[in-house]
Parts: structure tokens; C-alpha cells; sequence
């Protein structure tokens, strides 16, 4: 047997300094060769456990023979099997806490990259022009209306019109893909492929209404009276704010306000595009996963000269892909932890100037494992600062529970489901992705979209509850 | 879908539309608004359903030409789409019988407070109206707010029509005449509507408003439109567009209004610069 590279393939990229100039993807993704002798590494185990740490339970070993065998088409069929948006997971997915966690080569050397080749894989189908459309299923006469185009949402769609049903997405904004379009930016994932995606599920015959805010232009209830079930994927959409004084000032964002600026509403092509955002200079955001990651890398495109990021704990505990962090490094963004915002001053126009922190300690695990941080007294210090990002969580928008009677909610405003079927406390209606879990990930809302389309063809075909 | 059937000019810088929206024409309460984009490159902007006829499925927006989004809406020609339009958004108005109900409009405000004045009328109250505009050509709505008032007044600043003054001094005779009022609904400039609330604040007289923070969503999805209510952060677009004036903190929404100045009038004169070059 050849002898194992102890590291990944690199996979080459934009240079740090010319990529914050511009909003295009970091990552170039790998050319064939550079896939083949990735793809090389896998010693393709007998009992492989990457699988088992890939929530859709792609075929790993499987796409990832074929590509070493030259064979991408065959890979790309294996692929889609069980993942219907490769081009999107193999970017955003947290591979190091999923599939590559579990690769067998981690043990001594680097893992299979295997997010790399998931990526280059769909880019290879990409470039190979229009995807096939398959003939369509014969019509069973049903109807499904899917709430929301975020990854449940789609697969859902995906997963029903194959079957024959008849498909319509209603989405609240005036595009569809939810987060992967309004929150992850440009520069970690191109537009242009969830709009890729999206029109081949319209090839397939998806029916997508933008515009439409289910609760407000028609309620769960009306829709059933037209549907023969509903799915609801209106995700974690409602923003934290931390409710310190001053956090209402000029100049202070939520991430979701900030990134819908610059992503959907394309503010960083100001004045082209009419929809404005502050170009700080010195820009502090707020959290450790990756929509702090986003806003502090976006903030360094739109010319900050300082970017911060503020987080409560140290770097082991943040939730953020390890990919994510390592390009903030490279670009320059600054880390400040152990520190929290406790409140922020404003000039008398209402702009804000300093933002006010504490230094914290960590102290016991709390609930999620991590240790708790705690506030050291008397450390307060401050610092000037034009633009904040607020990025320390999302909730579920209360709007469709509010306006659906007979759905049960949790506490936190999730939708209760059973979760080895999607089905709500309501007959007929269904759920699944961030709306069920909260603010979770890409491949759990595909998963559970699977799930949920899998019990929805079920249901129809049935009519038990 | 979004034809624009009807356009009309009411004011110099004050348009009429009528749209074809028979979805939201069938839900659309008093008090809550739609969020438009009209082109690709644009903004997304909250406007009140001034009037929405559910049989026709129709929707009238009243729009006050700005800055670019409505001057650039100005320029649409019956017949043609508005590209987006989502809603009805936000808590409809609380209308009840209450007793005497002053209804207070100011310039683009009268068109958000038609609609309400219809449905207190409706719902049995005594209507006093009182509309304001600097000018007399700014003012429109006139006979539509006449025919759901039992008593109307006009004010201008320049005294071109009806009484001299401000629409406040009106509201603060009305008081001081004696007239038991049971509710102030007031729409307009965020100045006025402070000023109002300065106005009834002693005389504990219930008075609404209506915020317009700026918006990106309307959804409650961003919070660009928070606003301090009681010193507590609520979201304009979901959590009203409709408030309690004595707890509004209305110089927080004056600033908050403000953020942008510098962008929008590069925006607007970008869009003319452009607009020139075609021509
Ligand atoms: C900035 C950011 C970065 C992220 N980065 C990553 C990452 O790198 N990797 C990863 O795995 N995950 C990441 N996530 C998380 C991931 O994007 C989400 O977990 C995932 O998108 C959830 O999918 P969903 O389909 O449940 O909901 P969403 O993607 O939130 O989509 C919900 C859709 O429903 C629509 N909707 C809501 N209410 C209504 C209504 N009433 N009527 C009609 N439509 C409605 C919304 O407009 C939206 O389009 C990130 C999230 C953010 C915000
Ligand atoms: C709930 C609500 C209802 C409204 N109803 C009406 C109406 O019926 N008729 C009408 O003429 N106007 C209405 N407005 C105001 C209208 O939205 C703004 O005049 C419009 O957005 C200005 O856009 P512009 O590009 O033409 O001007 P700009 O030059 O961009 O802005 C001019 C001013 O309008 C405000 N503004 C700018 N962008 C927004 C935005 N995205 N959201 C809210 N305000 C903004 C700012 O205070 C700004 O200084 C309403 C606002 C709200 C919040
Ligand atoms: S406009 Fe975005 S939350 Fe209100």
C-alpha cells in the first residue's frame, strides 16, 4: 500500500490581503488532480465511521472511491443519493465535528478532507452544464405547501415532487434559500449556487411564491384548506439583543440586520445598490460562532480598519467552524475574549463612540458543557468604536405559532415534533430545521427535512394521523 | 401580479396608487402596512394600506416622493408591476367604541389615518378630525376624511387653508374647550406626534401613534426598526407599527430616523445623475 500523506491536499485560495478587498469566495476549490490524490488518501474501511458522524448518512467512502477512480459522475450520483445540496454543505458544513471527526486517519495524521471533496465533487457536476431533469413522477393529486426556502424547506420540495406531489414554497422575503442567501455571505458562499439549486427544484416543477408571509397573507389554517399537508421551515429568524443600555444607538446592528444589509440587499455595492449600511472603521462584534465569524469578516470588506470580535469565553469554547476562524485570523480580525459588552456610549446625535466591557473568568460547566463565564468585578474598561454587530444568537420568529391554533410550542418557541416522523401537535402540518431545533445547522435542517418529507408522503398516501 | 391600475397625483409630491393585491387586499386591516421593492437593485420600504377593497382586491398606497425608492416609484406609469409587495404587515389599529375619538393627521399621516378614521366611524364613535399640511397643496384626502367625521378640521402652517397653525394648537382648544375625549389617534411627522403627546400627556387622554423607524424586513426578523417603548426595546414592524405616545421615547426615533442622511442623499443623486444620462 502507498504510503499515507499525513496532511490534507491544500486547497488553494484567495491571499488574505487581496480577499478583503472584495467579496468573492476565499476558497478555490480543488482541480481534478488535487481531488484525486485527496481522494487517494481514504483507505476506504471495512466499517466506516464517517458515516456515522454525517447526519444525512451520505455514502462517504463510496463517492469518495469514485472520485480517486476518475469516475466523478458516478461520485456525483452516490453523492446525491442522500445529500441534496453537496455545493452548500461542502462549504458550510462543520466537518470537524461531523464526518471528518470520525475518519480513521484523524487518529495519527490529518482526516480525509472530506468537505473538500464533497465540494469539488458538485462543482465538477456545475461545470458540466444544466443538471439532467428526470422525468416526472406520475401525479398522485396531492398537494403540499412548504413554509419557508431555507435547506428544510428545499428538501422537502426535493425530496415530495420526485415523488409526484404537487409542490408550492411560500417564503416571506423576496428570495428564496433563507439563511444561505440572507446570512452566510457571498465571500463563504456564492449566490449564485442556492439560486442553482432553487431553479432546478423549479425545473422540477416546484412552485415558489416569494413575498408571501405565511401568518400575515394567508394563515396555516387557510392553507390547509387548499393543502394536503404543510411543512413549516421558517427557521431561527428573531434576533438577540443583550438589552445593556445604549444598545439602541446608531451605529449597532444585529447580525441579522447586518448581514441582510450587505447579503440579500447587496449594500456593499452601494450606491448601485440602493440599500445602505455603515462602513465602520473601527467595528466590534458581539459572539463566537459563525455569524460572528461572517459579520467580522464582512465588516473588514466593507473597509473597517479594525475589526473585533468580543466574546465571552475563550477561543476553545467558540461554536464557530474551525475553518471560519482560521480565515478571520488570516485576515486580520482581531479576538478579544473573556471580555463582554456590559453597556455602550453614544454622542448626542445618537451615534455610538465606546463600547464598555467587562473581563470575565471561566467558572463551572453550565449546561452546555462549556464552563461558564463569569464577570471579574471592577474590570470594566473602554474602548472607541463606531459600528457594533450584535451576533450572540436567534430565535424562532414567534409569527406562525402566534397565528396557527392548535400547534404546540416549547418555551423557547420551538415547534414540538416527534421527531422520527416531523409532526406537529397538528394533523396535517409538519416541521423541521432551525424552527424545531433552533439556530442549529445546514446538514440538521436538510436531515430533518428528509425525515419530515419521508412521513409527509406517508400521510398522504395513507390519511392516518 | 402588483399592476399598478390607478395612479393619481394629490400633491406636488404626493402620489396616489391603486394595486392589484388581491391577497392582501382580503386580510389588510387599519394600521398596517405593506413592504415594496421596485426594482432590483432596491430597497425595500415599508408604505401604509391607505385603503384596500378585498371585492376588487385592490390596495391604495399614498406615497410622498423623499428620497431615491419614491422618487423612483413616481416615475412608474399605470399598467406596469411593482416588482415586490409583501404583507399585510404589522398589529392592526385597536378600534373599539370608545366615545370621542380625535383623529390626528399630518402631511403624508393623513393617509395612515384614513383608514382608521373609517373604521372608528364604524364602529360608532364621535369623530373629531383633524388634518394638517405646511400648504394647502400638500393636503389631499379631504372629502374621504369629511365623509368619516363628525366634525373636520384643517390646519395649515401658512394658513392657505382652514385655521392658521399647527394641528396641536387645534387638538389643545378642543381640550381646553371642555370636550371630553376618550382617545387621540395620531399620524404624521415624528415631531408632531411627540408634540401631541406632550399635549395630552397632562390630561391622561389615551394617545396612539404610529412609528415609522426605519424597516428592512417588516417582519421582525432584523430589528433595524427597534424602538423604545417604556425603556423597553419592541420591534416597530411586529410588535406595532402602533404605540402608547406617553411611552414612546420619540427623540431616540428622531436620531434612529437620521442614520442614514448621508447615504440617501448620495442615493437620490446618484438616481438623478442616471436618470439624466437616459433621457
Ligand atoms: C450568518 C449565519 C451563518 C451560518 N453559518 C453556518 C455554517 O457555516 N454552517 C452551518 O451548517 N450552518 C450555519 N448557519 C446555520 C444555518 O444556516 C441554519 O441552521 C439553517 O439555515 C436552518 O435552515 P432552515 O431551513 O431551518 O431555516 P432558514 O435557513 O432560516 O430558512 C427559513 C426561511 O423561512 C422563511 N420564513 C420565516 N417565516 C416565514 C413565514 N411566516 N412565511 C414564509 N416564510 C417564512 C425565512 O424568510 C427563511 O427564508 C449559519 C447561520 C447564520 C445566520
Ligand atoms: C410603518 C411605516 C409606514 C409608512 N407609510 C408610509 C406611507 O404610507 N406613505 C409614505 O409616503 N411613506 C410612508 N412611510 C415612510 C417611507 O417608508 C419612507 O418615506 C421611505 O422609506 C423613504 O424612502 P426613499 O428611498 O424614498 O427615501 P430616503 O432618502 O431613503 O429616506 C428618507 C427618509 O425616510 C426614512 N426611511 C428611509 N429608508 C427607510 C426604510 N427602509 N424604512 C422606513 N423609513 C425609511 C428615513 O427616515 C429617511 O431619512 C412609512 C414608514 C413606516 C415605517
Ligand atoms: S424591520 Fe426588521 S425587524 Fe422590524
Amino acid at each position: 500500500m502507498a504510503k499515507i500523506e499525513p496532511k490534507k491536499t491544500a486547497m488553494p485560495e484567495q491571499p488574505a490581503s487581496e480577499r478583503i478587498q472584495n467579496f468573492d469566495e476565499v476558497p478555490y476549490g480543488y482541480t481534478e488532480e488535487m481531488a484525486i490524490a485527496e481522494a487517494k488518501r481514504c483507505i476506504q474501511c471495512k466499517d466506516p465511521k464517517c458515516i456515522e458522524g454525517c447526519p444525512v448518512e451520505i455514502d462517504i467512502p463510496g463517492f469518495i472511491r469514485l472520485i480517486a477512480e476518475g469516475d466523478f459522475r458516478g461520485s456525483v450520483r452516490v453523492m446525491k443519493e442522500k445529500n441534496l445540496l453537496p455545493a452548500v454543505c461542502g462549504r458550510v458544513c462543520p466537518q470537524e465535528d461531523q464526518c471528518e471527526k470520525f475518519c480513521v486517519l484523524g487518529k495519527k495524521f490529518e482526516p480525509v478532507a472530506i468537505g473538500r471533496l464533497e465540494r469539488f465533487i458538485a462543482d465538477w457536476e456545475a461545470r458540466q452544464g444544466e443538471a439532467e431533469i428526470p422525468k416526472p413522477a406520475p401525479p398522485t393529486g396531492k398537494k403540499v405547501a412548504i413554509v419557508g426556502s431555507g435547506p428544510a424547506g428545499l428538501t422537502v420540495a426535493g425530496d415530495l415532487i420526485k415523488l409526484g406531489h404537487k409542490i408550492t414554497i411560500f417564503e416571506a422575503l423576496h428570495k428564496p434559500g433563507g439563511v444561505l442567501v440572507y446570512g452566510i455571505p457571498e465571500f463563504r458562499l456564492p449566490k449564485e449556487i442556492v439560486f442553482r439549486e432553487v431553479d432546478y427544484l423549479q425545473k422540477l416543477g416546484v412552485e415558489l411564491i416569494t413575498s408571501f408571509i405565511v401568518g400575515r397573507t394567508k394563515t396555516v389554517d387557510e392553507l390547509l384548506t387548499e393543502y394536503d399537508a404543510v411543512f413549516l421551515g421558517t427557521g431561527a429568524g428573531l434576533p438577540w439583543f443583550m438589552f445593556i443600555p445604549g444598545e439602541n444607538s446608531k451605529g449597532i446592528y444585529s447580525a441579522n440586520e447586518y448581514l441582510t444589509r450587505s447579503n440579500l440587499m447587496k449594500a456593499y455595492r452601494f450606491p448601485e445598490y440602493d440599500t445602505p449600511i455603515m462602513q465602520g472603521k473601527r467595528v466590534a462584534t458581539i459572539g463566537g460562532g459563525n455569524v460572528a465569524m461572517d459579520s467580522a469578516r464582512t465588516a473588514l470588506r466593507l473597509g473597517a480598519e479594525e475589526s473585533i470580535v468580543i466574546y465571552r469565553r475563550s477561543k476553545t469554547e467558540m461554536p464557530a467552524r474551525d475553518e471560519e476562524i482560521e480565515h478571520a485570523e488570516e485576515e486580520g480580525v482581531i479576538f478579544n475574549f473573556l471580555t463582554n459588552p456590559v453597556a455602550y456610549h453614544a454622542d448626542k446625535d445618537g451615534w455610538v463612540k465606546e463600547i464598555e466591557c467587562i473581563r470575565m473568568e471561566l467558572g463551572e460547566p453550565d449546561a452546555s458543557g462549556r464552563r461558564r463565564p463569569v464577570p471579574i468585578e471592577n474590570s470594566n474598561f473602554r474602548e472607541p468604536i463606531d459600528t457594533v454587530v450584535v451576533a450572540i444568537g436567534n430565535s424562532p420568529n414567534p409569527l406562525v405559532p402566534a397565528t396557527t391554533p392548535g400547534l404546540e410550542t416549547t418555551k423557547h418557541g420551538t415547534i414540538v415534533v416527534d421527531e422520527t416522523t416531523g409532526r406537529t401537535s397538528k394533523k396535517g402540518v409538519f416541521a423541521g430545521g432551525d424552527i424545531v431545533t433552533g439556530a442549529a445547522t445546514v446538514i440538521l435542517a436538510m436531515g430533518a427535512g428528509r425525515v419530515a418529507a419521508r412521513s409527509i408522503d406517508e400521510y398522504l398516501k395513507t390519511g392516518e394521523w | 401580479m402588483n399592476t399598478i391600475l390607478k395612479k393619481e397625483t394629490l400633491s406636488p409630491s404626493v402620489k396616489l396608487y391603486e394595486i392589484e393585491a388581491p391577497l392582501i387586499a382580503q386580510k389588510a386591516l387599519p394600521g398596517q402596512f405593506v413592504v415594496v421593492r421596485i426594482v432590483e437593485e432596491g430597497e425595500r420600504i415599508p408604505l401604509t394600506i391607505a385603503d384596500s377593497d378585498p371585492e376588487r382586491g385592490i390596495l391604495t398606497l399614498i406615497v410622498q416622493e423623499v428620497g431615491k425608492t419614491t422618487e423612483h416609484m413616481g416615475l412608474l406609469d399605470e399598467g406596469m408591476a411593482i416588482l415586490d409587495v409583501a404583507g399585510p404587515l404589522g398589529l392592526p389599529s385597536e378600534i373599539e367604541n370608545y366615545g370621542t375619538v380625535v383623529m390626528v393627521g399630518g402631511g403624508i399621516g393623513i393617509a395612515p389615518i384614513y383608514p382608521i378614521t373609517k373604521g372608528m366611524k364604524a364602529a360608532g364613535n364621535r369623530v373629531i378630525s383633524i388634518i394638517g399640511a405646511r400648504s394647502e397643496n400638500l393636503l389631499f384626502y379631504i372629502d374621504k376624511m369629511k365623509a368619516v367625521s363628525d366634525e373636520f378640521i384643517i390646519t395649515t402652517d401658512d394658513g392657505t387653508s382652514g385655521i392658521k397653525g399647527f394641528v396641536t394648537d387645534e387638538l389643545k382648544r378642543l381640550i381646553d374647550e371642555g370636550v371630553k375625549i376618550d382617545r387621540v389617534v395620531a399620524i404624521g411627522p415624528t415631531i408632531m406626534m411627540k408634540m401631541v403627546s406632550e399635549v395630552t400627556r397632562p390630561y391622561e387622554i389615551p394617545t396612539i401613534v404610529s412609528l415609522n423607524s426605519i424597516m428592512v424586513d417588516g417582519t421582525g426578523m432584523c430589528g433595524a426598526c427597534r424602538v423604545e417603548i417604556d425603556g423597553e426595546t419592541k420591534f416597530a414592524c411586529v410588535d406595532g407599527p402602533e404605540f402608547d405616545g406617553h411611552k414612546v421615547d420619540f427623540d431616540l426615533l428622531m436620531q434612529r430616523q437620521a442614520m442614514y442622511i448621508e447615504q440617501e442623499k448620495k442615493s437620490l443623486e446618484c438616481f438623478r445623475e442616471n436618470l439624466v444620462h437616459r433621457i
